[in-house]
């Protein structure tokens, strides 16, 4: 098998250019790539779009002083580094200061149902031209899409997501690429390892080729074209 | 009455059958599974990727690894299972969830529920909801009656939807409704109030059940 190639935090930060597209695993930062994300922000890279479950945890407007308080987690740092352009998510519901850029247009917000989510992203990977779905009929969710209906059944047609980057967040990685994940941090990860140009696997363990084991890879190893070691031991 | 919250969580709880997939919205939900009757068991699904959530602390194999749909950290059965997103949405949307229990902003007679955006106001998505609503068996709104007085059962929902025509059950402080082609029927009433008092509190016309009972929590 391929190996994939191993790289240093700095230089997987520096395959994140502005205005790409970057998928991020993880569920409320549950399953992000978080030293990736830190190495981002410091690199400063800009006009990002990012496709990502949530915007992350993000800080709270304190009404008494003006002042936001508390600590961005996940994609949340990025928004909160004024980072992103555009967010394609189901919820910003834990990252308040967002809201509040979207309300003064400071970002781009692109709200979908989280279901529809990960199947566009599923869609993007596996080949797919969208899919049919009832979630969203009757709602928001359908401004804009064309209405089907199968067998007196109405869906709304989805179209797939792409991305020039997936940022994953793997408990395991061997040197080929192969990737498991723990608990539930695998989450969005698995789709968007397949959906982007180029996928960069954080990795908290990474262990010689074969040693995970077929039965017990999650993303086959000819996803990922790099690993970073995440460095917990 | 003490406590609203919990009065409402018990009476959802006896809507819930030994063996039953259900997924619990964040807030008022949480509470049902500490008023289930000991014989009853379910197999909770959390939507970020697995079944079998139970309480308790987090194994500490999994501390840092394992969180519940609000991003707190969580547990699992020992028969539990871990998927992703997409797979965890097959469960949802492929009709595999016996009910869901989730809040709302405002729901109608029509079975349609607002729960995701006050536009102007609070902006925070959707998440899994628009999924669970329309995907699960059984969808029952568990809330407080009114809004600082303001109306929450309503004729027609004026908030943008969630998802239209799926709520099948509607639970209170103050009673039961079932949603109906012909309407909301009140199934149940908590005898601390009338039946003009829970009229007077709810905008849609209630019809009463001719079979009505007492509600007991």
């Amino acid at each position: 098998m391929a190996k994939a190639q191993k790289i240093s935090l700095a230089e997987a930060a520096a395959l994140v250019k502005d205005g790409m597209t970057v998928m991020a695993g993880g569920f409320m930062a549950n399953g992000t790539a978080e030293r990736i994300v830190d190495e981002l922000v410091k690199t400063g890279v800009k006009d990002l779009t990012i496709i990502c479950d949530d915007a992350g945890w993000g800080r709270k407007r304190n009404p008494q002083t003006g002042e936001y308080e508390g600590e961005a987690r996940g994609v949340g740092k990025l928004v909160q580094n004024r980072q992103v352009k555009k967010l394609i998510v189901s919820h910003v519901g834990l990252n308040p200061e967002c809201g509040d850029m979207y309300a003064k247009g400071e970002i781009e917000l692109e709200l979908v149902p989280q279901g529809t989510l990960a199947e566009r992203i599923r869609c993007g990977g596996a080949g797919l031209g969208g899919f049919l779905t009832p979630t969203g009929v009757g709602t928001a969710a359908a401004d804009g899409k064309q209405l089907m209906t199968i067998d007196g059944k109405e869906y709304l047609l989805e179209l797939p997501l792409h991305a020039d980057v997936a940022l994953i967040k793997a408990y395991t990685a061997d040197e080929s690429g192969n990737v498991q994940y723990k608990g539930s941090t695998r989450n969005f990860n698995p789709m968007m390892a397949t959906a982007a140009d180029l996928v960069i696997a954080e990795a908290d363990h990474v262990v010689p080729a074969g040693e995970i084991g077929p039965e017990n890879v999650h993303t086959p190893g000819i996803f990922v074209n790099y690993i970073v070691d995440g460095g917990m031991e | 009455m003490e406590d609203k919250k919990a009065f409402i969580a018990a009476r959802v709880a006896k809507e819930l059958k030994d063996g039953d997939i259900v997924n619990l919205g964040i807030g008022l939900p949480t509470l049902v599974p500490r008023y289930l009757d000991p014989s009853v068991h379910l197999i909770l699904q959390s939507e970020n990727g697995f079944l079998g959530l139970t309480s308790g602390e987090t194994p500490e194999d999994y501390k840092g690894y394992l969180v519940n749909a609000s991003g707190r950290p969580a547990s699992i059965a020992k028969d539990g299972a871990f998927f992703n997103s997409a797979d965890s949405f097959t469960i949802i949307r492929g009709g595999h969830v016996d009910a869901t229990v989730l809040g709302a902003l405002q729901v109608d007679q029509e079975g349609n529920i607002a729960n995701w955006i006050i536009p102007g106001k609070m902006v925070s998505g959707m998440g899994g909801a628009m999924d669970l609503v329309v995907g699960a068996k059984k969808v029952i709104v568990a809330m407080e009656h009114t809004n600082k007085g303001n109306f929450k059962v309503l004729k027609k929902c004026t908030l943008p939807l969630t998802a239209a025509h799926q709520v099948n059950l509607i639970i209170t402080e103050m009673g039961v409704m079932e949603v109906t082609p012909e309407g909301l029927v009140l199934k149940e009433y908590n005898p601390e109030f009338t039946l003009e008092e829970i009229q007077a509190a709810t905008e849609a016309e209630l019809k009463i059940d001719e079979n009505i009972k007492k509600m007991e929590a």
